[in-house]
């Protein structure tokens, strides 16, 4: 499927709020917080980038399953090094262990089990993205627009779900109606994470 | 008749422009003014932007227009290039030839008039670019991409240099991160249109030295442009979190060199030569940001 004149308006907007939230939105966090967020946004920054150049087609890429896995892993770690501290250790084991997982299954496990491992690991980290920014913004750590970024991980997590399974083989919409949906999903996601952080 | 006129007018402006290859053209004056800006001057003063925006545009383009001029028997026999207007017979050489002067002349002068040594740096690029790359090196050697790239460093070079007064360090690792940057652009291009190349008898390094060692020399490239920049905006003194966004970009020049690399295919070398552009324009706004 092609890529649209508006697909590339989309996504080069998704472009410019990722460079933003880089450079301006994620001041005043810890270093290993911003850090990680540099990297969960900078990941989607490229592959928004790579989108524009290269098209729909480079998601025909087997390196897209790894990378993607980078955005949920590093984001909610991020949210953990920022507002849960105590349990940054542990969470860094698992998220490089997740993620070493994701790349060694890909190439050497039977597909099942490849994806058996995704989906725990996309699904622990997605979870986090989901829940975390509305818990602390309903007990008050944050204020309530930090909820914008729950709001983000839960876009994130249908879009990673529809990449994912399509991937897999056994895509939930038809591989047009995906990608016809993904530049949108991708500005609203960002835009929402974007958002958040802005009103925490 | 007067619609007839106006109409050949502007087909005849449109001929013209086409000759300075006004993208390239942009690209380059981009990084002038980053390199101005960067300084930190008080750069917002009417005469002093004009003029190095003004006499670096007249001077990339002239510098673009004698190159076509002289390399019209080439363009001439490459598919890529056959229709532009010299070798498609639409403007005589003739006319390109004083056109090129006449806009390298200018460019050269208006820089001369600003600063002495931001107009001799300037020179030097208008130097190497149509005498040592064009006339002397592309039709001898694919090692003239090295020429190409000193060129294409001078306008960040003189934009600094005006800025600072000087030829400084940060200056010259601007000019260097340009300079490494250059092979990415240019190489992977070549790899883009090898037939092109060799139909026309100019050697490029895929035709001397074969695929494989192009990639490596493309991903060594992007390595040394990728650390020079990030030196380049250490002396800047950028923000951090431009620093961080920087990191990001090279990041993404990194991983597609090494993709282009490890799994090569005309995708992945169209992508890093699009996405090689896009690098330097980015990183030349971020730099330039902090003249704001």
């Amino acid at each position: 499927m092609k890529i649209t004149f508006l697909d590339r308006i989309l996504l080069l907007l998704t472009v410019l709020l990722t460079a933003y939230q880089i450079v301006f939105g994620i001041e005043g966090s810890t270093p290993l917080a911003i850090a990680s967020y540099t990297v969960a946004f900078g990941v989607l920054l490229v592959a928004a980038l790579l989108l524009i150049i290269l098209g729909f087609e480079i998601l025909d890429s087997p390196a897209v399953i790894i990378i993607s896995t980078i955005i949920p892993l590093s984001l909610s770690l991020g949210l953990i090094a920022e507002f849960f501290p105590k349990y940054t250790p542990g969470y860094i084991i698992f998220a490089v262990t997740g993620f070493l997982a994701v790349m060694v299954s890909r190439y050497f496990a039977p597909k099942k089990t490849a994806t058996i491992i995704l989906i725990v690991v996309h699904g622990i980290a997605g979870l986090l993205i989901f829940s975390l920014p509305i818990y602390l913004s309903v007990i008050g750590t944050t204020n309530q627009g930090f909820l914008l970024v729950g709001v983000g991980g839960g876009l994130f997590g249908i879009g990673g779900m529809l990449l994912s399974f399509l991937k897999t083989g056994k895509p939930i919409l038809p591989r047009e109606r995906i990608l016809s949906i993904l530049p949108v999903l991708m500005l609203l996601t960002t835009a929402a994470f974007v958002a958040g952080f802005a009103l925490a | 008749m007067n619609r007839t006129f106006q109409i050949k007018f502007k087909n005849k402006i449109k001929l013209y422009w086409s000759l300075i290859k006004s993208l390239q053209t942009l690209l380059l004056l981009m990084t002038g003014l980053a390199g101005f800006m960067s300084s930190r001057c008080p750069w917002i003063n009417f005469p002093t932007i004009l003029g190095i925006a003004g006499s670096l545009f007249l001077a990339i383009s002239g510098s673009t227009v004698l190159n076509m001029w002289y390399g019209r028997d080439i363009d001439s026999l490459m598919k890529r290039t056959c229709w532009r207007p010299l070798p498609s017979g639409e403007i005589s050489p003739n006319k390109a030839l004083v056109y090129g002067i006449t806009l390298s002349v200018l460019g050269v002068g208006w820089a001369l008039v600003i600063d002495l040594l931001c107009g001799v740096i300037v020179f030097a690029g208008l130097f190497f670019d149509v005498i040592i790359y064009t006339i002397w090196l592309k039709r001898r050697t694919s090692w003239s991409v090295v020429w190409g790239g000193l060129a294409g460093a001078m306008p960040v070079l003189a934009g600094r240099t005006l800025g600072t007064g000087r030829i400084e360090w940060v200056g010259i690792l601007l000019a260097l991160a340009v300079i490494f940057w250059i092979p990415t652009h240019i190489l992977t291009f070549n790899i883009r249109n090898q037939e092109d190349y060799e139909r026309a008898g100019v050697p490029t390094f895929p035709s001397t030295y074969g695929i494989p060692t192009t990639l490596r020399v493309i991903s060594a490239s992007s390595v040394l442009a990728a650390i020079t920049m990030i030196l380049a905006a250490v002396g800047i003194d950028i923000t951090a979190g431009q620093m961080r966004l920087l990191a990001v970009l090279s990041g993404g020049l990194l991983f597609l060199a090494a993709a282009s690399m490890l799994r090569p295919s005309d995708k992945v070398n169209f992508g890093l030569f699009k996405y090689a552009s896009l690098y330097m324009l980015s990183a030349m706004i971020l730099l330039a940001a902090v003249g704001f």
